[in-house]
């Protein structure tokens, strides 16, 4: 034990001793360590920003959309949709487990006021979408059932949409364009804030889903619809009385595929975290690649050390070290290097996460466990690289090692 | 039955092949060196010398032959078990001194005490180095790094480190080769009182001068004994100094 601590410190005096080699070689542990930690901390805060932003849409609607459910899951859709407005109100007639339903139809258009003008997605939604969606308006009112029914040209603004083509100004009241139409602004949406998939849901205007299928789509066919269960708990029971009603409305026979397909909040949640799982997975991957430079150079510099110091093994030797403990003493410095790297790399990651929370508002969720196996990681690669160039140097003959220049 | 040399030979053959040439450095040599001798080793260049030495300092092995140490059969060893006599039992010096750049000279003087079977305090080992330091005529130089120190006193230090795990055994190999008739002589005076206090010594020279300052001279040719005397007018090198 006592010779182990002296043969520690050997290995230790070594790595003092070159200061500015030791630095460089642990930089490359350093940053892959960081790097590791970092793109976890990222990968992380993506993840729970998607479930965050997931339950904030509601947790227990439906959404029906027309078309063959393909094996991957995917929607098949042949041009004609062959969902009805009568299927809408026949589900909210006739099953006792929905609460909301509402039709969409949705397009996209520049939206103009004076001079400026938005290009934004339009969705046509029934009266009741506020509450399938959870959202509400913020200022002015919703639509109801008059102006679906005559198909009028009012409609919701999302924040960002009202902010961008009014600022300051109170848009209610006032007079937007849509593709030529002119459109009362009746109310402006809450704010639902920034989505980490790339899409601003703020961004977005909301009219009659009659009069965008009427006016901005020219058509009589609503794309899909969406369903809320009365509670939580009954979103499957919600689930199957939609298709047993559809099924039946529609002439399907049993066994026969159905020409609709319907998604719960759930499913959509789960593709969703899976999505920004790989990603993380794959942010941690590209990482632990930095990582695994970073050992090769720990055997690079430890196999040129090796070299440099076959004279000091040579004698080392000559006096009574036997091979075991040159090993030691070369496997310590290796995994020194790496070790202080990993705990360096530890306190770069953390800081960088920080960084990045704050510079770039990223969310970020440091795991103690995501911490400790970067560091775990960092000491076995220390081992492993080491192992070789150590191996090398206490395999070496003392006469030969003594004769090096 | 105990045997009383500390070296005995038996027909050591050592051959060096290098991939069709052989060359039979040792060729059959047979000696036997006893307790409190001072052997210097003699004979031209290839004879041999170094061959002998590092298989009688445990470094290297014969091809076949016996050696035995204190009686024991060390011809077989493994490379632990020659490490662990080496640390334990022999004193090595080299011509080149050897010593750890970079490294104080009471910690190179302390180096063997790392290895040894029985574990050392940091502050035993400074004391056991500080004591070896000082037979050697370095007291005062311990914190001196060997570019600090001139040919002579560096080679002292490499004595002090051969001394410290207290081997009967001192062999060094050229041990002035490398230094200048006056540090050559101060080098010898110390080998001598080495071996006034009971040390078996066994040195390679090339001088003859040198030699004299031995009690017996073996000398080698092509790996073989081809002359052994005890030196009768025997020179003392601490008188002029
Ligand atoms: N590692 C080796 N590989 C091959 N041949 C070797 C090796 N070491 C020594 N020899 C050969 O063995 C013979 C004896 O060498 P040795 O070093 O023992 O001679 P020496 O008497 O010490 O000579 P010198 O006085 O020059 O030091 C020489 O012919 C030498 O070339
Ligand atoms: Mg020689």
């Amino acid at each position: 034990m006592l010779k182990f601590l002296t043969i520690l410190k050997v290995g230790l005096k070594a790595i003092v001793r070159n200061k500015l080699r030791s630095t460089l070689t642990a930089l490359g542990i350093i940053i892959g360590v960081a790097c590791v930690i970092a793109m976890i901390a990222v990968g992380g805060g993506a993840q729970a920003a998607v479930q965050q932003q997931i339950s904030s849409l509601g947790t227990n609607f439906l959404m029906i959309f027309p078309g063959a459910a393909t094996q991957s899951g995917a929607r098949l859709f042949t041009g004609q949709s062959t969902i009805t407005e009568d299927d809408v109100v026949a589900v909210r007639n006739e099953s006792p487990s929905v609460a909301y339903v509402s039709p969409m139809a949705r397009s996209s258009a520049q939206v103009v006021v004076g001079n400026l003008n938005w290009g934004t997605s339009i969705q046509g939604v029934g009266v009741d979408w506020p509450f399938i969606r959870s959202w509400n308006v913020d200022r002015g009112g919703f639509f109801g059932d008059s102006e679906v029914r005559s198909a009028a040209k009012v409609c919701v603004l999302g924040a960002t949409v009202a902010r961008s083509l009014f600022g300051d100004e109170n848009p209610v009241s006032q007079t937007v364009r849509i593709k030529n139409f002119p459109f009362k602004v009746i109310g402006v949406l809450e704010s639902k804030g920034g989505s980490t998939m790339g899409q601003d849901q703020d961004d977005t205007v909301v009219a009659p889903y009659s009069t965008v299928m009427k006016l901005l789509k020219r058509t009589t066919k609503i794309d899909m619809f969406m369903a809320s269960a009365v509670s939580r708990d009954a979103v499957g029971e919600a689930q199957a009385e939609i298709e047993a009603l559809l099924r039946q409305r529609h002439r399907l026979g049993p066994g026969q595929d159905a020409d609709f397909q319907i998604r719960s909040q759930q499913e959509i949640a789960q593709t969703a975290d899976q999505t920004s799982r790989q990603m993380s997975a794959l942010l941690a991957a590209i990482a632990s690649i930095s990582l695994l430079v970073g050992g090769i150079g720990i055997m690079n510099i430890m196999l040129v050390s090796v070299t440099e110091r076959t004279r000091e093994i040579g004698i080392r030797m000559a006096i009574g070290a036997k091979g075991r403990d040159i090993l030691t003493q070369f496997l310590i410095e290796a995994l020194t290097l790496s070790v202080a790297g990993g705990a360096l790399g530890v306190a770069l990651g953390i800081a960088t996460s920080r960084f990045l929370a704050w510079k770039q508002q990223w969310p970020i969720v440091l795991a103690p466990a995501a911490i400790l196996l970067a560091f775990g990681f960092s000491a076995a690669i220390g081992i492993f690289f080491g192992f070789y160039p150590a191996r090398k140097a206490s395999r070496l003959d003392p006469i030969d090692a003594l004769r090096y220049e | 039955m105990t045997d009383p040399a500390v070296i005995r030979i038996e027909d050591l053959v050592r051959v060096y092949t290098m991939g069709e040439v052989e060359v039979r450095a040792l060729d059959g040599l047979s000696l036997s060196i006893h307790p409190g001798e001072f052997v210097a080793v003699m004979g031209p260049s290839g004879s041999g010398k170094s061959t002998f030495m590092n298989i009688v300092g445990c470094l290297d092995r014969p091809t076949a032959g016996h050696y035995f140490l204190d009686g024991t059969d060390v011809s077989g060893l493994d490379r632990d078990e020659r490490a662990e006599i080496r640390n334990g039992k022999i004193g090595f010096v080299f011509q080149a001194f050897n010593l750890l750049s970079r490294t104080s000279a009471i910690e190179n003087v302390e180096l063997p005490l790392i290895y040894a079977a029985t574990a050392h305090t940091a502050k035993g080992r400074a004391d056991k180095a500080r004591h070896c330091l000082e037979i050697v005529g370095l007291a005062g130089r311990e914190d001196h790094m060997p570019s600090q120190l001139s040919g002579g006193q560096q080679q002292r230090v490499a004595i002090a480190r051969a001394l410290i795990n207290q081997p009967k055994l001192i062999l060094a190999d050229e041990p002035t080769g490398n230094l200048d008739t006056r540090t050559s002589r101060e080098v010898m005076a110390v080998f001598q009182e080495l071996n006034e206090r009971g040390k078996t010594v066994v040195l390679i020279t090339h001088e003859s001068d040198i030699a004299e300052y031995a009690r017996r001279v073996v000398v080698f040719r092509d790996g073989k004994l081809v002359e052994d005397r005890q030196v009768e007018s025997r020179r003392s090198a601490a008188a002029k100094a």
